[in-house]
């Protein structure tokens, strides 16, 4: 017994080595942001600050409030709209097999996966043509291309559940809008929370479609933090501070709904 | 099964999300195809036929096999170094140590931020400054007496993409992680035990019973990992910016098109990326959907 504890002792050895890896940059980016400018240099960049000071994050949210509140008003009709499509798809194709529907679900799978470069170009023109621009044309790509990631979840929750849960209410004389209305939705509560996270962190953390799709009055907070890391003028300990707003709002998801947060990441490789 | 009426209704609700990926799904791909067989270069539309031209000049562009040499280092560095470590760390949270979920948590955690956010704070480490004005890794390597360990990082010629990885595995591995934590956990006691009983060491279990049987895992692994890396995109922007020598198909394609204004030789290369990007994802939905039918 001795010996088998003395070994799993040893095994903490490589884990701590881990957990310093995986602080580090998350330390240099708290550390930083909270030193005084008048302490602020990169020579002393690891060391801790003397003190707390909000120098930084007064300065970095006075230039990127605008951008985060951008980020949430693409964000938020971007993933509702989005998992309330991916329940209802995920639905049908999961409990009502019409001719065709294990067909049509491959290549619904498919264009989540595809380089959105490959569509890019087309978005664009169709977003002019159609006279959609900023925030509301990259909610709208957040919400098309979400549908497969979202559709696959749910299908993938409904199709689990017995098929006597549906076979009783349809005794009872449910249609199948009550069938979905009074049965599924209220039990598909986890699955909807799984997917908004998934569909909140991947609009929230975009880029591509963001750099391309919004102009610098409609950035959200991934371009104009980018755009703040690239200009020369503003400094890097407010490029840090200014990390930590980005990510605040997608770690704070994490921190507190972590579990489902993992089981959106097993979806995305088909293995909900 | 149910009435004629909801059978309708059903194909009405789902029309429209089937409708959205035909047309901004695979009609927009046929839309690129088509202006990649354009001469189209400059702000108005022209469709005028060019053949394979811009996949040709493609071909024989410097500038694209930089793309492609980046993009194989990348993936090689990024999607070994993951799967290595990924299952590393799950092999560990699986011995039941303690502190096992906040161990968990904190090597999935950056998963949760953008590759843009990793990229600013990466970019600051891996400053390739020299002498007095060192910082970040370096400075840190130097005040802990490992000078042989300071580098130019993403600055290095050539291999400066494994630096660029090495954010990438910080940022993924963790996902790596929780599939292999999956499988390990899906893997009955009573094989182990039986093993055990039969006189296998642990490292006997490992080899013959538990690696083979987390080898579908590892296809996913790979199959996803690979596909991200061949769109690799932000996080460079974001560490290095637009620099040709960490240049990949990505951002030539979005600065040829949107900067350039070259939309044939810009579609050009993201077909190139999707039909790569196609050839492991089409096979990996099949398999996965074989599967999932047999059970």
């Amino acid at each position: 017994m001795r010996k088998i504890n003395l070994a799993k002792n040893w095994l903490y050895v490589p884990m701590i080595a881990l957990t310093i890896f995986y602080l580090l940059p998350m330390y240099v980016m708290l550390a930083t942001g909270f030193k005084s400018f008048a302490e602020v240099d990169l020579k002393t960049m690891w060391n801790l600050p003397q003190g707390i000071a909000f120098d930084n994050y007064i300065e970095a949210f006075t230039k990127l409030a605008p951008f985060l509140l951008n980020s949430f008003k693409m964000v938020i009709p971007a993933t509702l709209i989005s998992s309330m499509l991916g329940s209802l798809n995920g639905f049908i194709l999961a409990k009502w097999k019409f001719r065709g529907a294990d067909i049509i679900f491959p290549f619904i799978l498919f264009g989540m996966f595809i380089p959105y470069q490959s569509i890019i170009i087309p978005l664009v023109q169709f977003m002019n043509a159609a006279g959609i621009k900023g925030l509301a044309s990259l909610a709208m790509a957040h919400i098309i291309y979400g549908i497969p990631i979202t559709t696959l979840t749910f299908r993938n929750y409904y199709a689990s559940l017995p098929q006597e849960l549906l076979e009783a209410a349809k005794i009872d004389g449910a249609d199948m809008l009550g069938v979905y209305w009074h049965i599924l939705l209220p039990i598909s509560i986890p699955s909807f929370v799984v997917v908004l996270i998934w569909q909140f962190t991947s609009a929230w953390n975009d880029f591509l479609f963001a750099v391309i799709l919004t102009g610098n009055t409609d950035w959200p907070i991934t371009v104009a933090l980018n755009n703040m890391a690239g200009s020369q003028i503003i400094a890097w300990n407010v490029q840090m501070a200014g990390s930590l707003l980005a990510a605040l709002p997608t770690l704070f998801v994490y921190i507190f709904l972590g579990r489902y947060f993992l089981r959106g990441l097993l979806a995305g490789s088909l293995k909900g | 099964m149910f009435k004629d009426k909801d059978r309708y209704l059903s194909i009405i609700l789902i029309s429209p999300s089937i409708l959205a990926v035909l047309i901004f799904v695979y009609g927009f791909i046929g839309w690129s195809v088509r202006v990649s067989l354009s001469n189209w270069k400059g702000l108005s539309p022209d469709y005028s036929w060019a053949g394979f031209k811009n996949y040709l000049e493609l071909f024989s562009d410097p500038r694209f096999h930089v793309d492609v040499r980046n993009t194989l280092i990348f993936t090689g560095v990024f999607v070994i170094g993951s799967i290595l470590l990924g299952f590393f760390m799950a092999v560990m949270l699986d011995q039941g140590l303690k502190g096992e979920g906040f161990f968990r948590s904190l090597f999935l955690f950056p998963m949760a931020i953008s590759y843009i956010v990793t990229g600013v704070i990466w970019r600051w480490l891996m400053n390739p400054a020299e002498g007095s004005r060192m910082s970040g890794f370096n400075l840190l390597f130097t005040s802990l007496n490992l000078d042989f360990l300071v580098n130019k990082w993403h600055t290095t010629p050539t291999w400066g993409m494994a630096a660029i990885a090495l954010a990438a595995i910080w940022q993924m591995s963790g996902y790596t992680m929780a599939l292999y934590l999956a499988g390990l956990r899906s893997i009955p006691h009573e094989l182990r035990e039986a093993a055990q009983i039969d006189g296998a060491n642990e490292i006997q279990i490992y080899r013959h019973i538990i690696l083979p049987m987390l080898a579908p895992v590892t296809l996913s692994a790979l199959i996803i990992l690979g596909h991200m890396s061949l769109k690799v995109f932000d996080l460079i922007i974001a560490v290095a910016g637009k620099q040709l020598p960490l240049d990949v198909p990505a951002i030539y394609m979005w600065q040829t098109t949107f900067d350039g204004l070259f939309y044939g030789r810009g579609a050009a290369i993201s077909i190139l990326l999707l039909i790569s990007v196609a050839v492991l994802i089409i096979p990996y939905i099949r398999y996965t959907l074989k599967t999932e039918a047999q059970q």
